[in-house]
């Protein structure tokens, strides 16, 4: 192949795949007029919906980024089966389809589930709960940040490390004072797709954790209730989410670059 | 006094070897594999010997009954490409091994030490756009300014240009004298014998023969020593 149709090859899959992916996005804007906008904004479902995607998205995010920190370091510096393994299960999320997901949350942690006795016992009833949506977030999410943060801390140096110990720091000390503002803009990356997972999730959310207004009523799930009335409304909400979803994402890399210079 | 008698095995490698180093710099040579990393490992606490005993000034470091984490051991460390953290300047680099003290005397004693070794030109320089010998000068300054009391350094010309090397060889062999500390290198460069007062020579992870640089030129116990002995500089 030729360098001239070489390039034609690749301009022209640019232009297909980036015109399919960007098509919907702008249908979502394109079709909808202001006042159809404006209606969905004053739309009763939409600020419970928001306040509550924000709350459990965060609190996913959170959970996510403390435990996975801890998980991703044990995985980046130990090698052998056990460790192989751990990365595995913690990949396991991303392939397993949300509603399988919801299924198997509700199988675990639900009133007739495995730790259902045991969490009832404790005065816990999880499902259908807005722990349950954050329970539901943080296990589809988990994976995107965990991922970006093993690949992150196996590019740390060791000798950077085995310095930090030499200066005095414990191994502790060593993994905050070295290992993280090292790691740290693509730390934040992962932070960001494995925010943008959780506020987007929907099919554990609906099985684990149901759909009731002010409790666990998500944003997408607020999108799908609406669609069974108002279409209009809809995708006022929808086009809501997109902006929302873009500006907390523009925020992030902006923290992340700020990161890199650092 | 860094006293050391370890066994250790890793992988194929069966390292087994006694050594001390008074106030004194001891040059560790040997062909790659033969377990220089290893002893260094060893020596720092990051690897844990299989049986032995490890001692500094009288301070046990390693033996059966303790082993004292590598941030308690008091060994300042080079290591081969020096280490700077790259997320920290000059000034935070040396500062890093200060946490004990209060921030604001951190910085004053970070400072006074960059002052003394004359780096204070370095204090606020991005480490990352430092020549070689910047960089060396640097990453001992923080090595020293926990006042350690010995001193291990790994190959520390390997990752510098010849002419380089030969002007720091001196300055180094200089500073040596002047710390009077315990300090071990480890090196396959025959040239960076002449920062040593004796030489240990290392293979398959045993010390196959250790003296002065004319004793080892004199009778050499193997080919190896004879060549490193044969090629290697007395100090200016």
């Amino acid at each position: 192949m030729s360098s001239r149709s070489w390039s034609a090859v690749q301009h022209s899959a640019t232009i297909l795949l980036v015109s399919f992916l960007v098509l919907p996005v702008a249908a979502l804007a394109l079709t909808l007029s202001w006042s159809d906008l404006l209606a969905g904004a004053r739309h009763p479902l939409l600020l419970p919906a928001l306040r509550l995607s924000l709350t459990t998205s965060t609190s996913s995010l959170t959970l996510v980024v403390v435990l996975g920190s801890l998980v991703a370091w044990w995985v980046a510096r130990h090698r052998g089966r056990l460790s192989r393994f751990v990365e595995s299960v913690t990949q396991l999320p991303a392939v397993i389809p949300p509603a399988v997901a919801g299924v198997g949350l509700l199988l675990a942690f639900g009133r007739r589930g495995l730790l259902g006795s045991f969490l009832a016992r404790q005065g816990l009833s999880l499902a259908f709960s807005t722990p349950a949506v954050v329970l539901a977030e943080t296990f589809v999410s988990a994976p995107f940040f965990i991922q970006a943060a093993i690949a992150a801390f196996r590019r740390v140096d060791e000798n950077l490390l085995t310095v930090a110990r030499t200066l005095g720091a414990s191994p502790f000390r060593s993994f905050l004072r070295v290992a993280l503002p090292l790691s740290a803009p693509a730390l934040v990356g992962g932070a960001a797709m494995s925010w943008a997972r959780s506020l987007g999730e929907f099919g554990a959310t609906l099985l684990f954790a149901g759909n009731l207004t002010g409790r666990t009523q998500t944003l997408p799930l607020a999108v799908y209730t609406a669609m069974e009335s108002d279409l209009r409304a809809a995708q006022a909400l929808a086009l809501i989410m997109v902006a929302v979803a873009f500006a907390m994402l523009l925020v992030l890399r902006r923290v992340s670059r700020e990161a890199d210079d650092a | 006094m860094l006293e050391v008698l370890v066994a250790k095995r890793i992988g194929t490698l069966e390292l087994a070897l006694e050594l001390s180093v008074g106030a004194e710099t001891l040059l560790v040579a040997g062909p790659n594999g033969a377990g220089k990393s290893t002893l260094l490992r060893l020596l720092l606490g990051v690897t844990r010997p299989d049986r032995g005993r490890i001692a500094l000034d009288g301070r046990i470091l390693f033996d059966a009954h303790s082993d004292v984490p590598a941030e308690d051991r008091r060994l300042g460390y080079l290591p081969q490409d020096y280490a700077l953290f790259p997320h920290l300047d000059g000034l935070g680099n040396v500062a890093f091994g200060l946490a004990g003290l209060p921030r604001r005397e951190r910085r004053v004693r970070a400072a006074a030490w960059l002052e003394r070794m004359g780096a204070s030109h370095l204090a606020h320089r991005s480490v990352v756009a430092l020549s070689g010998g910047e960089r060396q000068r640097l990453a001992l300054t923080r090595a020293l300014a926990r006042e350690p009391r010995a001193l291990l350094l790994d190959e520390p010309f390997a990752s510098l240009d010849s002419s380089a090397r030969l002007e720091l060889r001196g300055s180094l062999r200089r500073s040596l004298l002047e710390w009077r500390l315990p300090a071990l290198i480890v090196s396959h460069d025959p040239d960076d014998s002449m920062l040593a007062d004796r030489i240990a020579v290392l293979e398959r992870g045993r010390i196959v023969q250790e003296g002065t640089r004319d004793e080892l030129r004199a009778a050499p116990s193997s080919p190896f020593v004879a060549g490193f002995a044969a090629v290697s500089r007395d100090s200016p």
